[in-house]
């Protein structure tokens, strides 16, 4: 069922929204011709390369640069010491900052280049600038850097067990933060009242973000002018202006932050990083044009990590199965700095959706943030829904055993009614809408699940083992309204920004805050507004990630750009339609209450052979000639969309593998996907990051992990060694949809940028442990390699002394 | 990322390729065929020769050819070149099922039998096929040509009977026509190199086993015979049940404690899929045996 691509020649104006177009950006990324940072060339330009931590912990005793400042090419080594003196530029603390507060946030220094201490293999001690790349790179490798190595701890757990070394000065036992969310005592009292309960105990690994293109700045500055320019790997370029502008002490204003194509993020590409803004001081420093580009092993060492969470919980059922508590305990290591976003991601992202799709009177989340030494930890694709939704569901499928009913029934019992929206949780957030039972039915049907569970029993008897695993998930997109995120703590609005501007010609640029990096921004933003103009495709331009030609904006991250970037052109695009109407209803001497608009076309209300069309009244209004009393010349407008509440699309994924308890491997059988993401502005652009985010799920669950030593050295330091998974490692796909707008964007969008990492773990998991049931296999940490796999299969059988399946109770039960 | 500087010189003959590495031979010095190992090792930094000696272009090692009872392939011909040769499936089943599930196309179309053998890399694919096969490496030096049975040939990770001044100019692997081979791989999802890989050769007369060659890749520190696996099967059939039996003893003769062990798999691990994949490679042995007995 996969959907087919349209030519966008083949569709009316009238149909361009919600048709499955072409990607239009496709053709120059596919042929090379796309330009990313470090295709950027500049006259004179000097590259840097980073002087990093071998260790995972240590005081620096000594830096030498004296062999590398004698070296062939080189212009300059700088350590920390030269940030602060007199004669280089700013007076800036030289430290990242952190985005988002929490009350018992231990905000710790980070400074841009390590300040006598290093905290994880990786952290920037110096710089080296030369006339080549190579140059830069082997003086770095000449820098001589002495350590006193100190103990490092990589688990948080460890880190906040009082026995570990402590990181930084003022965070005391590596706590950087203690937050709860939901009512302790009403949840404590549901597990009194219960008359069953279940419990699990699991991990949710660190990731790596491996976006394809590595992080890569190139700053240009004009001394003439005192301007600084700086192309980078942006997700965010006007928040990147901002936060560069206070950590180098450049006014904002005069800093302009342009990203180029940007190929892929993750999440990695939000946060705000010592090395970009490293490029941007030493192009003032030096006057004169400077990159730097991220090796692979640098963005495995350097980049963000995802995830990374030790949980308990535990889920309290009465006697019919209804769920009538959830109550879930969390260290979320956060690395060993608090990166952009970092505290907000396994807090308000993650606490508030531990509801899932269930109607659950009583939920208490409690989680503590560790410092540890390895990489800072920030959002990575979902950030901290997947991990909400990981506990969840797992936890649903323990209960349904618990309780000896079908998985997918004991969801449908619990699940919040449709008549119950919009419905507050136990945990501070209201669900816009939800039919949660739609693509439950649909995922049965497709799954074929009836005759599913007699294939399961009879393979059994065959002594093979299938299993099926359900993940009904939850997702909220577009964190809103900027009130409620200020309250949480976040240091910055989240509304969205846009321009539409019609020029004499009737073509239209737009212009938006968010900053695509993949996601297929120039085709769905283009479809919006031709649709609300009711002009031609072809004729609309998108422009994103540039501060200096957009008003401002939030950026693209939280699969917020079709529900907050996409509202906003919306906005911007009726109030162009707005002037025009008055503008068209005065050459059409008419009332412009009298004057309506479809499909492009202004018509006065019962005398529809007058009329006129909205591009020849954008030629009218750059004219001039004859415009409404005191109406301004000129046909664009600008809008800051500020939405009212988040969005929250849902879905069912399930997962059928068999595993073969020998050799602990697993196979799909199925993968089914039905996603309810709103009403869909371009049908195949969701297929396709429904296809995207589960393959990433695909890889968490089955084969990526970041693994370290005790001393905090990255072990899958290449993609040799951590497997990011390939096309023969993800499954085919049966994607299908439900749609459930939005009430409260004029899109009625919502998000699908995460959907299908969010899913897809927990899917695969439960099938796995549902395979593996009649072994007494009930849990299996991810990636679930086969030889954990086996070990399950080889302890589990140990444990009950030689169990063999072949006569246990093969129910077809579910664990 | 950035390899070390290095000189670099391309050989046009067999001889002049042997006169640089004597000329070379007070520097660290590498031979260059498809370099896809060589230029992986050299930009992570693991490897940083002075001189790169490129003996890819030498017309005369390139190639696959029928000599009597014997499969000739030229040090540098490429395993896309050997999968186009219908002689290499002919004669050599199991090595050419093996190079068949080398890397993938890209790798297949730059990478070299010769290179491959010369490496020794115990996670590579052909190591146990050409234990499997009984090839020969043939190597050429100041001192002339010799021939290495490949039982004698392997020593270490990255270790052969190889002196430093010889380079391999072709590999001989006596017909196997009659035999029936398949190779069966674990590949590691990372890399793709094998977690561990059997190649299996078989003769049969009459439904009973006459000879058969095991060899393993990915299990020790170099490739390595299954020589309790071979036994175990001589005098039996191919069948299901003698294909279990044999495979039972993979590990016999295979001290645990020498076994490799990393992040993708234990040597206790590593057992388990030793017999496994045993197994699977002589079943695709038993299965390619029908149509080949047809033949
Ligand atoms: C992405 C990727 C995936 C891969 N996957 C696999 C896989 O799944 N299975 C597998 O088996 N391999 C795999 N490889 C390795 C690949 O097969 C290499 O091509 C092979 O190991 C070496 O052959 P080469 O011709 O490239 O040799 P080179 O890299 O050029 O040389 C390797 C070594 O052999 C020496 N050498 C080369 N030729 C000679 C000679 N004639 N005489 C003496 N010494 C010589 C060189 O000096 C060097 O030390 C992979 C490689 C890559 C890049």
């Amino acid at each position: 069922m996969t959907i087919e691509s349209v030519d966008p020649d083949d569709v009316t104006a009238a149909d361009i929204l919600g048709s499955a177009i072409e990607r239009r950006e496709d053709p120059a990324l596919i042929t090379g011709d796309a330009e990313y940072t470090d295709d950027i060339q500049l006259a004179d330009m000097a590259h840097m390369s980073v002087v990093r931590s071998q260790y995972g912990h240590a005081r620096i005793e000594d830096v030498d640069t004296s062999e590398a400042e004698a070296m062939d090419g080189v212009v300059g080594v700088y350590t920390h010491d030269d940030l602060a003196r007199e004669d280089t530029p700013g007076e800036a603390p030289f430290n990242l900052p952190v985005g988002w507060l929490l009350p018992s946030l231990n905000d710790v220094d980070h400074p841009i280049l390590a300040d006598g201490k290093v905290r994880y293999q990786g952290d920037a001690i110096a710089i080296v600038v030369a006339e080549q790349r190579y140059q830069a790179a082997d003086a770095a490798g000449a820098v001589d850097v002495s350590y006193e190595r100190l103990d490092a701890v990589t688990d948080p757990d460890e880190a906040l067990s009082g026995d570990a070394r402590q990181l930084h000065a003022d965070a005391d036992d590596n706590v950087a933060f203690d937050w709860e969310i939901g009512d302790a005592e009403k949840t404590a009292a549901a597990f009194e009242d219960a008359s069953h309960t279940a419990s699990i105990e699991l991990t949710n690994q660190l990731v790596i973000p491996n976006a394809m293109e590595p992080r890569a700045a190139v700053a240009d500055y004009h001394p003439g002018t005192d301007e600084l320019e700086v192309f980078m790997t942006s997700q965010n370029p006007h928040l990147h202006r901002l936060l560069m502008s206070g950590v180098i002490g450049h006014p904002e204003h005069k800093l302009r932050v342009k990203a180029p194509e940007v190929g892929g993020g993750f999440g990695s590409k939000i946060h705000h990083y010592a090395d970009e803004t490293l490029v941007a001081w030493c192009s003032k420093l030096l006057d004169r044009p400077v990159k730097w580009t991220a090796t692979r092993s640098e963005t495995y060492q350097t980049d963000a990590l995802g995830r990374g969470h030790e949980t308990e919980a535990e889920i309290a059922m009465d006697d019919d199965g209804d769920v009538i508590g959830l109550r879930v305990d969390t260290r979320a290591n956060l690395g060993a700095y608090l990166s952009t976003f970092a505290p907000a991601v396994p807090t308000y992202l993650y606490g508030t959706l531990l509801s899932g799709q269930y109607d659950i009177p009583a939920i208490h989340g409690h989680v503590t943030g560790a410092f540890t030494n390895v990489p800072p930890v920030d959002a990575y694709r979902g950030a901290g829904r997947p991990e909400a939704s990981f506990v969840v569901e797992r936890l649903m499928n323990r209960a349904a055993h618990e309780m000896g009913m079908d998985p997918a029934e004991f969801r449908r019992r619990n699940f919040v009614p449709d008549e119950a929206f919009p419905y507050e949780t136990q945990v501070a957030v209201v669900y816009d809408s939800g039919e949660y039972e739609k693509p439950m039915d649909e995922a049965l049907d497709l799954l074929d699940y009836e005759d599913f569970r007699d294939r399961q029993k009879e393979a059994r008897e065959e002594g093979r083992y299938l299993g099926v695993g359900f993940s009904c998930y939850i997702e909220a997109c577009g964190l809103a309204p900027s009130e409620l995120a200020g309250q949480l703590g976040a240091q910055a609005g989240l509304w969205e920004s846009s321009l539409v501007r019609f020029h004499p010609s009737g073509t239209v640029t737009a212009f938006c805050g968010t900053s695509g990096h993949g996601q297929g921004h120039a085709t769905t933003y283009a479809q919006i507004v031709a649709n609300e103009l009711g002009v031609d495709y072809d004729d609309v331009e998108i422009v994103e990630g540039d501060t200096d030609e957009i008003p401002h904006g939030m950026g693209t991250y939280g699969s917020r750009s079709a529900a907050v970037g996409g509202s906003s052109l919306v906005k911007s695009a009726r109030k162009v339609v707005d002037k025009a109407r008055e503008i068209a209803a005065h050459s059409l001497e008419a009332d412009p209450d009298d004057v309506e608009f479809e499909n492009g076309e202004f018509r006065i209300v019962g005398a529809p052979d007058r009329s006129i069309g909205i591009q020849s009244v954008a030629e009218q209004a750059y004219l001039a000639h004859d415009m409404p009393d005191d109406m301004e010349p000129g046909l664009e407008a600008t809008s800051f969309y500020d939405p009212d509440n988040f969005v929250f699309p849902f879905g069912t994924h399930a997962a059928i593998v068999e595993v073969d308890p020998e050799t602990g491997e697993i196979e799909f059988e199925k993968y089914v996907a039905v996603d309810d993401v709103g009403n869909q502005i371009n049908p195949k652009i969701v297929e396709g990051q429904i296809h995207g985010g589960v393959a990433q799920g695909v890889g968490q669950a089955l084969y990526e992990g970041a693994e370290y030593d005790d001393n905090g050295t990255l072990l899958t330091g290449s993609m040799q060694d951590y497997a990011v998974p390939k096309a023969e490692h993800v499954p085919e796909m049966d994607t299908a949809s439900t749609v459930t707008p939005s009430p409260h964007n004029p899109l009625g969008v919502k998000g699908v940028g995460e959907a299908g990492t969010i899913a897809a773990p927990q899917a695969i998991v439960n099938a796995v442990t549902d395979a593996l049931e009649p072994f007494g296999v009930d849990h299996i940490e991810m990636p679930m390699t086969p030889e954990r796999v086996w070990r399950a299969v080889d302890a589990s059988a140990t444990a009950d002394g030689g169990h063999d399946p072949e006569d246990g109770t093969a129910d077809g039960g579910d664990r | 990322m950035f390899p070390d500087e290095f000189d670099y010189y391309e050989a046009t003959s067999v001889d002049e390729a042997i006169d640089l590495l004597a000329e070379h031979s007070g520097a660290e010095t590498e031979l260059l065929a498809g370099g896809h190992s060589l230029l992986p090792a050299m930009k992570s930094g693991l490897s940083s020769p002075d001189v790169l000696i490129d003996v890819g272009g030498i017309d005369d090692l390139h190639g696959v050819s029928v000599d009597g009872d014997t499969l000739v392939v030229g040090a540098m011909t490429s395993y896309s070149d050997l999968l186009d040769a219908d002689a290499a499936h002919k004669h050599a089943p199991a090595f050419a099922a093996a190079v068949g599930q080398v890397g993938d196309e890209q790798v297949r179309n730059r990478g070299t039998i010769g290179g491959n053998l010369a490496h020794a890399d115990p996670a590579s694919d052909l190591p146990g096929a050409a234990l499997a096969s009984d090839a020969t490496i043939v190597a050429e030096g100041p001192n002339g040509e010799r021939e290495i049975p490949i039982d004698d040939y392997f020593f270490g990770m990255y270790a052969t009977a190889l002196d430093p001044g010889e380079l391999v100019t072709r590999v001989e692997i006596p017909s196997a026509a009659g035999a029936a081979g398949a190779y069966a791989k674990k590949p590691s999802p990372s890399s793709g190199y094998a977690m561990v890989g059997i190649a299996a050769l078989v003769e049969t007369d009459g439904g009973t086993v006459t000879s058969a060659r095991v060899g393993a890749n990915g299990v020790l520190d170099h490739g390595v015979r299954l020589e309790a696996v071979e036994e175990a099967l001589v005098g039996g059939s191919l069948d299901q049940e003698s294909i279990e039996a044999a495979a039972a003893v993979a590990t016999d003769g295979i001290d645990e404690a020498m076994m490799m062990s990393d992040l993708q798999a234990s040597a206790e691990f590593r057992a388990t899929l030793l017999e496994a994949y045993t197994k699977r490679a002589l079943r695709a042995t038993a299965e390619n045996a029908a149509p080949r007995a047809a033949d």
